[in-house]
């Protein structure tokens, strides 16, 4: 086998890698929608950008050692930019019967603010969704990261960040529908969404991003690169002294993280329908610590798995169990940081161990 | 190589538990109809909206043991999409295409009804919304048992304009920034124009969700009062209203100095206050607990039965307010609408639900409008009571019509009176 | 009101036949019925008249069928006969008293208790009648004014003179109370004297009027700053109380407690149940005393409770500590959510604390606030005293600058941990006190002021108890500086990046310690 690829994964990883896609790319379309609903299909959809989130959590947390409370942040202005773009694309169908959305109609304004040039254009849009969180998190990151601020007070500080964000989205007057937010999307480069194959392909287009980002974490974390990041999480002072700058390692990496979340929630907004600021809220940061924490940290499939798990509990509790399922919630969170420091991958690898 | 395995392996157990928990509940009986409840039953709206997802059940129950639909029971579907706005929708997807129920009662917050409102499009559902909201809405596949500004906020500003209500000459509009309290204050602000009051005279301030401390805007009303004879009207937004009562109370502004109008304070929020300072404060709403009736009282003594039975929390307490009546009016009509339609296809029920009448706990007679999808309401101006009960004061001739479309905003007299017969995109 | 000066003029003030009529308008009329009447009793200035007025604003004038009855408790007698009846009807029922009628009611029971021989009930009747008055009551001002004694109640009665006098009377006496009223103090005036400047036509009646605006104006202007600097502290001592405990177990111990906001809340309702206790053993006002020490112990024991189940078995490992005690924090609001219900729960606030003291005119500083500030600052000095003077103290600051040298020399450890955190948990339930007495008490309550206290402790620092004292402080007058100038949201919004540029400056926050804590 190829020595690069071999790095990545051995022959079984491959084959599994392959039949995911296989099972997401082939056998669903097939089975969809006679077989399997659209419900399932949104579903699986949203589930795989959380995926994609926690793997971008994984990247730094898990092996750069830098527990971010305000990803959530980053998945949202991604979501934030594609959503513009949607908007426009609603055209004169919305409730108005005017090319601007309903928001800025009800709201009197004339003209597109600034922020909205060239929001018609998808390429724009694209763009936008890589650029916004990645500047941000360049910006961000490179003065908290020059001002060595660490731990704890790194965390809160990006909790700050992604609240006061938060509160600013909320208002009308940010341009970005306030509470409402974005919703009511029709169609995409003039294709609409509402048909079951538009919505086979944004999840098709889902799994190939996250079997992608996989790849793409998986080459990242064995290269060279990888090991300074991982001797930078367990001992970054002996690492300076060794001579490597800790800043640039840890910057490139926070960025690429927020590119990431940024492309998963640009996925995200078509398939659910709506994006509003409350995306944004610090509770929602901290449980995608808690997917990365479930599934394993340090082992990027493991966030994705812990992605999965968590958003499947959390589906079915909420039907099954409405009064009581924040209780296991609750639970999930004490029970794997206490008994589970290395996730359920932790687990099965125990398992295997002693049998 | 094992965590590969593993993780296909768990994805298709979540995949699997996912799958079981969404048949488990659905053992598709044919002998019922199944009616979805899509209400938070917890994060920060399960404090207003456990109450209406409870009134739902009673009044199926209700009609259960009146019979059923065309014979048939009605068995209720409940999912809690906690306060998440895209899990609203989620949930309503779920709730059509998985539970297939014949029709939804649900929502409280705009955003909530926004998110669904495509999925209900798309699949041609039936949703019966029951809280106030700012109106700039009209959807085939709603119905909105809840008031529009006109049947609120409206008649609310007029009553404090009069003689009667103290001949309020300034207005300050304060509320949380978000779209109804926006799109209501820009309603207003027209309204107020065209009544001769001018821009000087009016401030409107906009506090974020959850905001406690009001000293500040307390003192710039005492400010802005001095001025001219003022009056607040609030819509801020639930149990943020408490801590601004308080405020008021403490800093001595009492009702019949500056009187505070309130569109989001019912029977319910005043729960959790100390009334003693409030009294004199104001709301407006299409139905009060207070309101005397035989209808009303009769309604009052079920509930109260039920949530004894129920051993609900509140049940030494229980409350009745506006949401939970224009819930118990929209599955009542819903009912008649089956009944006339002899069907529970979406179409045929939304053709049948024209010109519904019940009588409404209120007192009136309530009526669905046969084009706009809203109930003619009366409205009724009510006095906050030491007790926590509401004085009514004032109350409109007759039922008014609702106006979705607000004519005080531009561009809305080109709007119809009935929803567009628009259909979602597909091809 | 204009009814009012015409009936003055035309009835005098000789005994007057309860006139039945009168008092069946009252109960029965359609609102400007009901204001005559109420001007009618108020010129006849008897005892009785007094009576049924004060039993209608008290809510204790009802009917039966056709008679009008004053029902105090069990006894009801009859308003227009006099006569008492042998017990209360069935079928009474409350006269609907709306927010006109009760501001007429205000005015007219003032004017009447002008000649009390009580100088408490004088005082608040002027001060009523400084927003009240109408021209009609000048004779009733005119007799009170010619026998009061105090200073203060003469002053203001002579304000309220004035004020009459701006509406009737010639040019010489409108210009006199004009000057007058540039003494004056009273926001009151000063809408009375803008509503004058609208009307008035002579040119120098208007300039003075004008002169004595700015007077008064000014006045007032000292009364905001005050308001401003008063509503700062008040924000800052609600901060400190929140933050105090977070600053403790996260700088003593290096915990962080995603959990603080709902030990918050734990003291909050533990408040609750002592009010509805003592409610119903009929010692209301009392309440406070027993709820403040049962919060602590309460919040303690449960964050005790916490620290040797969970968090004890992450110490060393910060960030786990953060996601565990944050699934605590769902836990509990879900269980308090299914114990006391979704809605939120009523606490009262016991006499002491309702109401306000007015500084200056127009300046009220609520009570609850002040007992609050006082609080903050007793429980301040309290944990001071118990770091810096106590074993207990000592061993906390021991295990904090050196936890390993600690151990050595003997001090149990864990033990400590144990203590710390219930100290610091305790804290939270009185902060949870506090709040609700101005706040909501809700299963959400605190989820409103995690971020606020994270933000205090980053900002202050950790270890010392100044850095939390300075950040709480100098975030309350941030906030409400910021607020006056752009609003609420925007002042939070900007409050908040502050503190992540000052971070970035001095990413040990304002007082750092060397602690433990800060090498992580």
């Amino acid at each position: 086998m190829n020595p690069r690829l071999s790095r990545l994964y051995g022959v079984r990883g491959w084959t599994i890698l392959a039949a995911f896609s296989l099972l997401v790319l082939v056998v669903l379309p097939l089975l969809h929608p006679q077989h399997v609903s659209t419900y399932w299909v949104t579903l699986l959809g949203k589930i795989m950008c959380y995926a994609i989130v926690a793997v971008a959590m994984d990247l730094i947390w898990g092996y750069a050692g830098i527990l971010s409370l305000g990803h959530g942040l980053f998945f949202a202005l991604g979501g934030y930019a594609f959503g513009m773009y949607l908007m426009r694309q609603i055209g004169s169908d919305g409730q108005y019967r005017q090319p601007m959305p309903d928001f800025m109609v009800f709201l009197d304004w004339k003209e597109f603010p600034w922020h909205w040039w060239n929001s018609d254009s998808f390429w724009w849009a694209a763009t936008l969704v890589i650029v916004v969180p990645g500047l941000l998190a360049y910006v961000f990151g490179y003065f908290a990261f020059r001002s060595r601020v660490k731990g704890v007070y790194f965390s809160i500080i990006t909790q700050a960040l992604t609240f006061a964000a938060m509160l600013a989205f909320f208002r009308n007057a940010m341009g970005f529908g306030g509470n409402n937010g974005f919703t009511d999307f029709r169609r995409i480069l003039d294709i609409p969404i509402a048909t079951p194959q538009a919505r086979m392909t944004l999840c098709a287009i889902t799994a190939a991003t996250l079997i992608g980002t996989l790849l793409l974490g998986r080459w990242l974390v064995t290269s060279k690169f990888g090991r300074v990041l991982a001797a930078i999480r367990d001992a970054e002072a002996r690492v300076m002294f060794c001579g490597y700058d800790t800043m640039h390692y840890k910057l490139f990496v926070w960025t690429l993280s927020a590119i990431l979340c940024g492309i998963a929630g640009a996925l995200y907004v078509p398939q659910v329908g709506i994006i509003n600021p409350s995306e944004m809220s610090p509770a929602n940061s901290i449980e995608i610590a808690i997917w990365v924490a479930v599934g394993g940290r340090g082992t990027l499939a493991g966030a994705a798995l812990g992605a999965g798990l968590v958003n499947g509990a959390k589906s079915f509790f909420t039907q099954v169990f409405p009064e009581y399922w924040l209780f296991f919630l609750g639970a999930i969170f004490i029970v794997v940081t206490l008994f589970l420091p290395q996730g359920v991958l932790g687990l099965i690898d125990r398992f295997k161990a002693r049998s | 190589m094992t965590k590969r395995r593993s993780f296909v392996k768990a994805l298709a157990l979540s995949a699997a538990l996912a799958a079981a928990g969404v048949a488990a509940p659905g053992a598709f009986a044919q002998d019922t109809i199944k009616v979805g409840v899509l209400h938070s039953l917890s994060g920060t709206m399960a404090i207003s909206e456990t109450v209406l997802k409870d009134v739902t059940l009673m009044a199926i129950d209700d009609i259960n043991a009146k019979g059923g639909v065309l014979g048939k029971k009605l068995e209720p579907v409940v999912v809690d999409p906690a306060s998440n706005w895209p899990l609203f929708a989620e949930k309503a997807r779920q709730l059509l295409t998985q539970d297939k129920v014949a029709v939804v009662f649900g929502c409280w917050t705009s955003v909530s009804r926004k998110s669904v409102l495509p999925v209900f499009e798309e699949l041609n559902g039936l949703l019966f919304y029951p809280v106030q909201y700012e109106g700039e809405e009209l959807s085939k596949n709603v119905f909105y048992t809840g008031a529009a500004p006109n049947q609120q906020a409206i008649p609310a500003v007029e009553y404090l304009m009069s003689k009667e209500g103290g001949g309020a000459k300034r207005w300050v509009l304060l509320g949380t920034d978000y779209v109804y309290p926006r799109t209501t204050n820009k309603i207003l602000r027209a309204f107020l124009h065209s009544k001769g009051v001018e821009d000087k005279d009016i401030d409107e301030k906009y506090t974020p969700f959850g905001h406690s401390d009001y000293q500040t805007i307390v003192a710039d009303i005492k400010k802005f009062s001095a001025g001219g004879k003022t009056a607040v009207v609030s819509t801020i937004n639930g149990d943020s209203n408490v801590p601004f009562y308080k405020e008021l109370g403490n800093q001595g502004l009492k009702a019949t100095d500056v009187p505070v109008v309130a569109f989001s304070v019912g029977e319910e929020e005043l729960r959790g206050v100390d009334t003693k300072p409030l009294v004199g404060h104001l709301a407006a709403w299409n139905y009060f607990m207070s309101q005397k009736n035989p209808t009303n009282d009769a309604w009052k003594k079920q509930w109260a039965a039920y949530a004894k039975k129920m051993k609900l929390a509140n049940a030494d307490k229980p409350l009745t307010n506006d949401p939970m009546e224009a819930a118990w009016i929209g599955i009542h009509m819903w009912k008649q609408a089956v009944e006339k339609a002899k069907s529970t296809d979406t179409d045929k029920v939304i053709a049948a639900m024209a010109g519904q009448t019940f009588k409404a706990p209120s007192g009136i007679t309530s009526t669905m409008d046969p084009k706009n999808h809203h109930l003619h309401k009366a409205v009724f101006i009510g006095e906050v009571k030491a007790d926590g009960q509401f004085n009514v004061v004032w109350k409109t001739k007759g039922p008014v019509k609702a106006q979705p479309w607000s004519p005080f905003i531009a561009g809305n007299d080109k709007k119809k009176d009935e929803p567009d017969g628009k259909t979602i995109i597909t091809k | 009101m204009r009814i009012l000066i015409t009936t003055i003029c035309f009835l005098s003030f000789n005994a007057f036949a309860q006139d039945a009529k009168v008092v069946e308008k009252l109960a029965f009329g359609e609102s400007d019925e009901q204001v005559e009447a109420v001007a009618a009793l108020v010129a006849a200035g008897t005892p009785q008249a007094a009576e049924i007025l004060q039993a209608l604003a008290d809510g204790e004038l009802n009917t039966s069928g056709k008679r009008v009855l004053i029902v105090k408790g069990e006894s009801a007698v009859d308003a227009q006969t006099g006569e008492k009846l042998a017990n209360v009807p069935e079928d009474k029922e409350d006269i609907v008293v709306n927010n006109r009628l009760r501001r007429e009611l205000g005015g007219a029971l003032a004017a009447l208790k002008l000649v009390s021989p009580d100088l408490e009930v004088r005082k608040s009747s002027v001060r009523e009648l400084l927003a009240n008055a109408e021209p009609g009551m000048l004779p009733i001002v005119r007799k009170a004014l010619a026998t009061e004694t105090d200073a203060e109640v003469k002053a203001m009665l002579e304000q309220i003179w004035a004020a009459l006098e701006l509406k009737a009377g010639d040019r010489a006496t409108r210009l006199a109370a004009v000057q007058k009223l540039g003494s004056s103090r009273s926001p009151a005036t000063k809408t009375l004297l803008l509503g004058f400047l609208d009307a008035e036509k002579d040119e120098d009646l208007r300039s003075e009027a004008r002169k004595s605006l700015q007077a008064i104006e000014g006045r007032l202007a000292w009364g905001e700053r005050l308001g401003v600097v008063f509503t700062s502290i008040s924000l800052g001592s609600i901060l400190l109380l929140a933050a105090l405990g977070l600053a403790i177990t996260y700088g003593l111990m290096g915990v962080i407690n995603m959990a603080h906001g709902e030990l918050i809340m734990i003291g909050a309702y533990s408040t609750y149940v002592v009010q509805n206790l003592f409610r119903k053993w009929g010692l209301f006002d009392w309440y406070l005393l027993a709820a403040v020490p049962f919060a602590f112990v309460v919040s303690a024991i449960v964050g005790m409770i916490l620290e040797r189940t969970v968090i004890r078995w992450l110490y060393g490992r910060p960030l786990e500590t953060l996601l565990s005690t944050w699934g605590i924090s769902l836990i509990l609001i879900q269980a308090v959510r299914t114990v006391f219900g979704a809605a939120n729960v009523q606490v009262e606030n016991p006499a002491l604390m309702s109401g306000g003291v007015e500084v200056l005119s127009g300046v009220v500083l609520p009570w609850s606030r002040i007992v609050i500030i006082g609080f903050a600052a007793f429980v301040l000095l309290l944990v001071f005293l118990l770091l810096n003077k106590t074993r207990l103290g000592l061993f906390v600051r021991g295990v904090t600058q050196n936890r390993d040298m600690a151990a050595c020399v003997g001090v149990s450890t864990a033990r400590i941990d144990t203590w710390a955190f219930g100290l610091g948990s305790g804290i939270a339930g009185l902060a949870g006190c506090a709040l609700s007495q101005i706040d909501n008490v809700g299963p959400n309550l605190g989820q409103s002021y995690i971020v606020d206290s994270f933000m205090v402790v980053v900002l202050g620092g950790v270890g010392q108890l100044a850095g939390t004292v300075y950040a709480a402080l100098g975030l309350g007058f941030a906030n409400k500086l910021l607020e006056a100038w752009q609003g609420a949201v925007l002042a939070k919004i900007a409050v908040l990046i502050f503190i992540i540029v000052f971070i970035q400056k001095r990413p040990q926050g304002m007082f750092a310690l060397k602690g433990r804590a800060v090498e992580s």
